[in-house]
């Protein structure tokens, strides 16, 4: 077990709120030097926490994009819940704390030298390395889906400047009356499991008021998918028969677009034409840790599972999206609850302090189905010599039900899932 | 529901090894534990130039929406039919062809 027990934990917290009313009190960040690739949920988690808790540990955190845009409630724009402001994050709260934010991209990696090479040509030395860099679109995934052609059917599925998301709002506003929405969802694994299926949620929030006799068809290129009879709940007690999910067994599998008669061709030849097409494309690793050998033939970074240290390489932990941890799903949750057990394995080294012996990890997954329609999905996880394990008759999944019998319910879910938001999004950056 | 659906080259080299999926979408309710009446496929074939090239009969193992992949070599062009035959005898059919040269 980790020895960091109920006391010495409030006496660190004593501790920060003491340097940050003097800064006079701020020790000397000559310990080691901890660079973070990546501001997301994985990698400003991890600045935050390093921060707090190894004050004599200089952090820096690389992040291309100078402020950052949460996937999670995303698909809230496109209901019309939420605002692109909203969901935008800057980075001045972490500069506060002392954290070195360097706008800037990673654009190699030397694991023997310990440094990383900037697009810019600067170079940061690091003793540990925490990389968090997310995913990377599959572009070749689907024939005829490319950066152009993002731009006529958006993925909406990278944060990025936020052009994605607001291009897909805009769509559907300008969309004629009964129009087809078009999504196509990938196989697994991918970014968050259940937000393929918000999204349909959400768009069709938005359409009942304002374009009711518009209808979505789901493309799947799977038989199943998370919290499946929560949304079926949600879509037919809630939007009639808007909605049509194709699994691949009714031939769901997208694998081409034509992006200028505004089409998506399936596995079996079918052409289906859309007004509105979000096509959320197959995934792997973001291109950094492709590019410098950490990804296996996967296109993903195996980790040890009690320390998220890469595989292949010394003194690198890999967080967030961008590793393999199944069961352990690909959401922003996991990010940040591992990030704080990866930095403290990778800080015990150059701090002299104890790594986690035994660590647990937990996952909550809340969806909005509509107002005051809420659910959510928990796992809890721990390690064995194999890797990771999810906790046998732990965690749960919303009840079912008629909404009427289950109304009180899926509002405090859409309360909790607010809440949430606020908590985890203060977690990373304030 | 039922809808045969087939996936094969428009054209193909004599001699090149082709790729045939098929897809269809079928219950296949064994009625072994549920009241639900005996809903099964009994069998699939596909055959070339009347030859058969490609054959399966299902049993109560075979899962629902069954999705047969298998390759072959054309050395001439071929005319295909694929049956999928219903336990009551009722036959769901779907036809193509593949240029050779």
């Amino acid at each position: 077990m980790s020895r960091l027990t109920r006391r010495s934990f409030g006496a660190l917290i004593g501790a920060t709120s003491a340097s940050l009313a003097t800064p006079g009190l701020l020790r000397a960040q000559n310990a080691g030097r901890l660079v973070i690739i990546g501001g997301g949920f994985g990698g400003a988690s991890a600045a935050r926490f390093a921060r707090i808790n190894y004050p004599e540990v200089e952090v820096t955190l690389v992040e291309p994009w100078p402020s950052f845009i949460t996937c999670p409630y995303g698909n809230l724009i496109l209901g019309g819940k939420r605002t692109l402001p909203q969901i935008t994050h800057s980075y001045d709260g972490l500069r506060a704390r002392g954290v070195d934010v360097v706008q800037d991209r990673a654009a190699d990696i030397d694991y023997t030298a310990k440094t990383v090479t900037l697009e810019s040509g600067s170079v940061l030395d690091y003793d540990k390395l925490i990389v968090s860099p997310g995913i990377g679109l599959r572009w070749d995934a689907i024939e005829g889906y490319d950066e152009s052609a993002a731009q006529i059917f958006p993925h909406a599925w990278m944060g990025g400047d936020g052009s994605q998301i607001s291009t897909l709002r805009q769509q559907l506003e300008d969309m004629p009356q009964g129009g087809v929405v078009g999504i196509s969802i990938p196989g697994n694994p991918f970014r968050c499991p259940p937000g393929p299926y918000e999204r349909i949620s959400m768009i069709a929030h938005y359409l009942k008021e304002a374009n009711p006799t518009a209808k979505i068809m789901a493309f799947d290129a799977k038989e199943g998918f998370s919290k499946q009879g929560l949304f079926e709940d949600a879509w037919g007690e809630l939007y009639g028969d808007m909605i049509e999910w194709i699994p691949a067994s009714g031939d769901g599998q997208i694998v081409r677009v034509d992006v200028e008669n505004k089409l998506f061709i399936s596995e079996f030849g079918e052409e289906h034409r859309v007004d509105v097409g979000n096509v959320i494309p197959p995934q792997y690793a973001a291109s950094i840790v492709r590019d410098t050998g950490l990804a296996d033939e996967s296109g993903w970074v195996p980790v040890d599972a009690r320390t998220f240290a890469a595989a292949s390489v010394s003194d690198v932990h890999v967080i967030g999206d961008a590793n393999i941890a199944a069961p352990l799903p690909k959401s922003g949750y996991v990010a940040n609850s591992t990030s704080k057990v990866a930095v403290a394995a990778a800080l015990a080294e150059v701090t002299g302090r104890d790594a986690p012996a035994d660590p647990v990890y937990f996952n909550t997954c809340y969806s909005h189905g509509g107002d005051d329609y809420g659910f959510s999905v928990v796992g809890v996880y721990r390690t064995t010599d194999e890797g990771f394990v999810e906790t046998p008759d732990s965690g749960g999944i919303s009840p079912r039900g008629p909404l009427s019998e289950l109304a009180d319910n899926r509002r405090l879910e859409a309360g909790y899932a607010d809440a949430w938001y606020e908590s985890i999004t203060r977690d990373m950056f304030s | 529901m039922s809808t045969p659906r087939v996936r094969l080259p428009r054209s193909a080299a004599a001699g090149e090894e082709i790729e045939v999926r098929t897809l269809i979408d079928h219950p296949m309710i064994t009625a072994v534990s549920s009241d639900d009446p005996r809903d099964m496929l009994a069998n699939f074939t596909a055959t070339m130039n009347g030859e058969t090239v490609f054959t399966y009969d299902f049993g109560n193992g075979s899962a629902a929406n069954p999705t047969f992949t298998f390759y072959l070599r054309a050395a001439a062009p071929g005319d295909f039919t694929f049956v999928w035959t219903h336990e009551d005898g009722t036959e769901f059919r779907a036809e193509e062809s593949v240029a050779v040269s």
